[in-house]
């Protein structure tokens, strides 16, 4: 639309924003604004950096008692290291369902919780449980084993001595 | 100048004799309230009080309107908000810490226990009495317009109301408390699996943020701790106190407890002298007549059937909270607040079973973490949050069991919630699911397909079909309400006492193995 100087209003011009309209939506803008970072600065807040954890290396040494198939949990662990003729294997016994601690039996494992099955291999038989139970990583060297609570490995690896 | 300084004194001294007096005067300035004025200008001269009308409809003031039961609500909030006061003076949020000064609490320190007691069972209250208050709001259809949004601040208090008592059963941090954590946090981190399914947790992964988010570590230990007890303590009772505050204003904003259209006519004439049924005519009411809402002016005549709150609504009042307080201390004396071994990471409680109110969900949960414990719950709460928003019927409002349909459909109702889950259950404990059967099926295929998903199908779908049978929303609504207050009892039943060890069922717990 073209305007014309001096010449009448059009009903349909729109009317000129006043200053104080401005300065104050200007005002409301800047504080939601301000919010909004100080908002999305703090969500950072609830995850410190570094985060205390027992470390999740540990070291055992298997009796020598231990018969093949028989799991052996150390204490203060929830891992139960197995040993056979093809090796050396450790089998995280925390519940793919719900985190709870399963316990070995004749079978393989069952979970207290929601009374998820678990075979010798660790996979799901029964229950809730969407995912078999974690192999985890395993350094033989003499008598000494070091696992890794942190790190899966496929299930069926078996470390023998090196 | 001696007579001068003797009238000084013994002004003083009258001054000094009348001081408890005008205290009390300067505090309550609207003097005894025993005329209609006085007793109006006793509500609205107080702040508390005000938050009532000057005036209740006889209606409201019927015990089977409410039942008392969003006052018995309140009521055990404030005990649980002395006793847990109380509590916090020896309580130490730290692990291992945290257990030894509640057992402080139980065995040393004196009356420790009893307030132990009371906040544990007033909790329990609350949780049961909130529930039947959405029940009673919900069968006397009193969320419709305008009350809708009421509504859902109420489903706010519910959600707020479970979450201060599961963050309250994680502080005494002994195996049930471990434990329940444990499993809370990781039904937070649920949504893993069916991102996990897709293979898509390594580019986005709510369910762990959710985890981290509540436990502020990777293991429950001493950040989870802390971020329960803040929790607990501050956050979730300031968001409580604020949304009890709208609850109440907006009651009284909406016109009172919600009434049958035909209330008045249906109300006995009062008993003359109990009920001062109005005797002066108000004053001032022009200026309020321009913004009070109501279709009849009330000028020169008191609007009809209200008595005054005080006496008659505040005494009622305060018999609830003296019920209230008795029933909590009464169970107090009969019943102490469990507490079990010290936690222990490394050995769960076998079984772990999460607070009563809860044992529904973990029913549920042992079907899927994520359906159980997430995808079944929020269906249910956008359901309930829905309902006022799509019944915007007129038939029934403020009658028990209103609508189309009535008490008969409530009952046949019944008898489908109870049926169908009754049935699932018994199917699954005698035939167990698909895992079972298939071991090697995709996990998406259990979380999409199991009992706790078919169940809300199946009352999904009977709620459909009433709605077209019966040509009306609230009749669905009466149905799918029903249905899930059905499927919830029965959950929590057999989650309560039919459940054992690995979770297995059994009949009664005299028959667990012992080990
Ligand atoms: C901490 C939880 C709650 C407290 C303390 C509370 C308190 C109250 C109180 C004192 C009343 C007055 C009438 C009565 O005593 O029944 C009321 C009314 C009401 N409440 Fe709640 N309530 C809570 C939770 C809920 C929930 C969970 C819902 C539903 C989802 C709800 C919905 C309503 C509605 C719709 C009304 C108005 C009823 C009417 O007008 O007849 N409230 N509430
Ligand atoms: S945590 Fe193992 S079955 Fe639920």
């Amino acid at each position: 639309m073209t305007v014309i100087p001096g010449s009448p209003k059009s009903r349909l011009d729109p009317d000129p924003m006043p200053r104080r309209d401005w300065l104050g939506l200007a005002s409301l803008w800047s504080a939601a604004s301000a919010l909004l970072f100080g908002l999305v600065g703090s969500m950072r807040l609830p995850k410190a950096a570094v985060v205390a954890a027992p470390s999740k290396t540990f070291k055992v040494t298997l009796p020598d008692s231990l018969a093949a198939g028989e799991a052996f949990v150390p204490a203060g662990r929830a891992v139960a290291v197995y040993r056979d003729a093809e090796g050396i294997h450790a089998i995280s016994t925390i519940c793919t369902h719900l985190g709870c601690v399963v316990k070995s039996n004749a079978e393989g494992f069952e979970c207290p919780c929601h009374g998820s099955r678990f075979d010798a291999t660790g996979g799901v038989v029964k229950g809730p449980a969407p995912r078999a139970l974690a192999w985890l990583q395993v350094k033989v060297s003499g008598s000494e084993i070091q696992v890794d609570e942190g790190k899966a490995v496929p299930s069926g690896t078996k470390v023998k001595n090196a | 100048m001696s007579t001068e300084a003797k009238s000084a004194m013994t002004e003083f001294t009258s001054n000094l004799r009348s001081v408890p007096r005008r205290m009390l005067e300067s505090a309550f300035r609207s003097g005894k309230p025993n005329t209609d004025r006085t007793r109006s200008t006793f509500v609205f001269s107080n702040v508390f009080l005000h938050l009532h009308s000057v005036r209740t409809h006889r209606w409201s003031l019927r015990w089977t309107t409410t039942m008392g039961l969003g006052l018995a609500t309140t009521a055990a909030f404030l005990i649980t908000l002395f006793t847990g006061v109380l509590l916090m003076f020896y309580y130490k949020p730290y692990p291992d810490v945290a257990y030894q000064s509640i057992k402080d609490i139980h065995f040393v320190v004196p009356t420790g226990r009893f307030m132990r007691n009371i906040h544990r069972w007033a909790a329990n209250v609350m949780v049961v009495t909130v529930i039947l208050h959405m029940a009673r709001a919900f069968y006397t259809a009193s969320y419709r317009r305008p009350r809708e949004f009421n509504w859902l601040v109420g489903m706010g208090l519910l959600a707020i109301t479970l979450g201060l008592s599961f963050t309250g059963y994680l502080l005494p941090w002994d195996q049930l408390a471990y434990w329940a954590i444990t499993i809370g946090a990781n039904i937070a981190q649920s949504p893993r699996e069916v991102t996990d399914a897709l293979n898509l947790t390594d580019y986005f992964d709510p369910g762990g943020f959710q985890r981290s988010l509540l436990l502020g570590s990777e293991i429950v230990g001493e950040e989870a701790l802390i971020r329960f007890y803040l929790l607990h303590v501050m956050i979730l009772p300031l968001a409580l106190v604020a949304l009890m505050t709208i609850h109440f204003w907006r009651i009284r904003k909406d016109g009172g407890i919600a009434r049958p259209a035909d209330a008045d006519a249906r109300l006995e004439a009062p008993a003359g002298a109990v009920y001062p049924v109005f005797t002066q005519a108000p004053q001032k009411t022009y200026q309020l007549a321009a913004i009070v809402k109501g279709r009849t002016s009330a000028v020169e005549r008191g609007p009809e059937n209200t008595v005054p709150s005080m006496p008659h609504l505040f005494y009622a009042e305060l018999a609830i909270l003296m019920l209230t307080a008795l029933v909590c201390v009464a169970l107090s004396l009969v019943s102490d607040a469990p507490l079990k071994e010290l936690a222990n990471p490394s050995v769960p409680e076998n079984p772990a079973k999460a607070p009563w109110y809860f044992l529904g969900l973990q029913e549920l949960v042992a079907f899927s973490a994520f359906m159980g414990g997430i995808g079944v719950p929020s269906v249910v709460l956008i359901g309930l949050g829905l309902i006022p928003y799509l019944d915007r019927e007129k038939a029934g409002t403020g009658e028990w069991f209103g609508g189309p349909g009535g008490a008969r459909l409530v009952r046949r109702s019944l008898m489908v919630g109870f049926g169908a889950s009754i049935l699932i259950e018994a199917f699954v404990i005698r035939f167990g699911w698909i895992r079972e059967w298939f071991p090697h099926v995709p996990q998406l295929v259990v979380t999409a397909l199991n009992p706790g998903t078919l169940l809300t199908l199946v009352y999904g779908l009977y709620s459909v079909w009433l709605v077209k049978r019966y040509q009306s929303t609230r009749a669905g609504a009466l149905g799918l309400f029903t249905c899930f207050l059905c499927g919830f009892l029965v959950l929590t039943v057999i989650g309560t006492y039919f459940r054992g060890p690995n979770w297995d069922f059994y009949w009664s717990p005299s028959l667990w193995p012992h080990h």
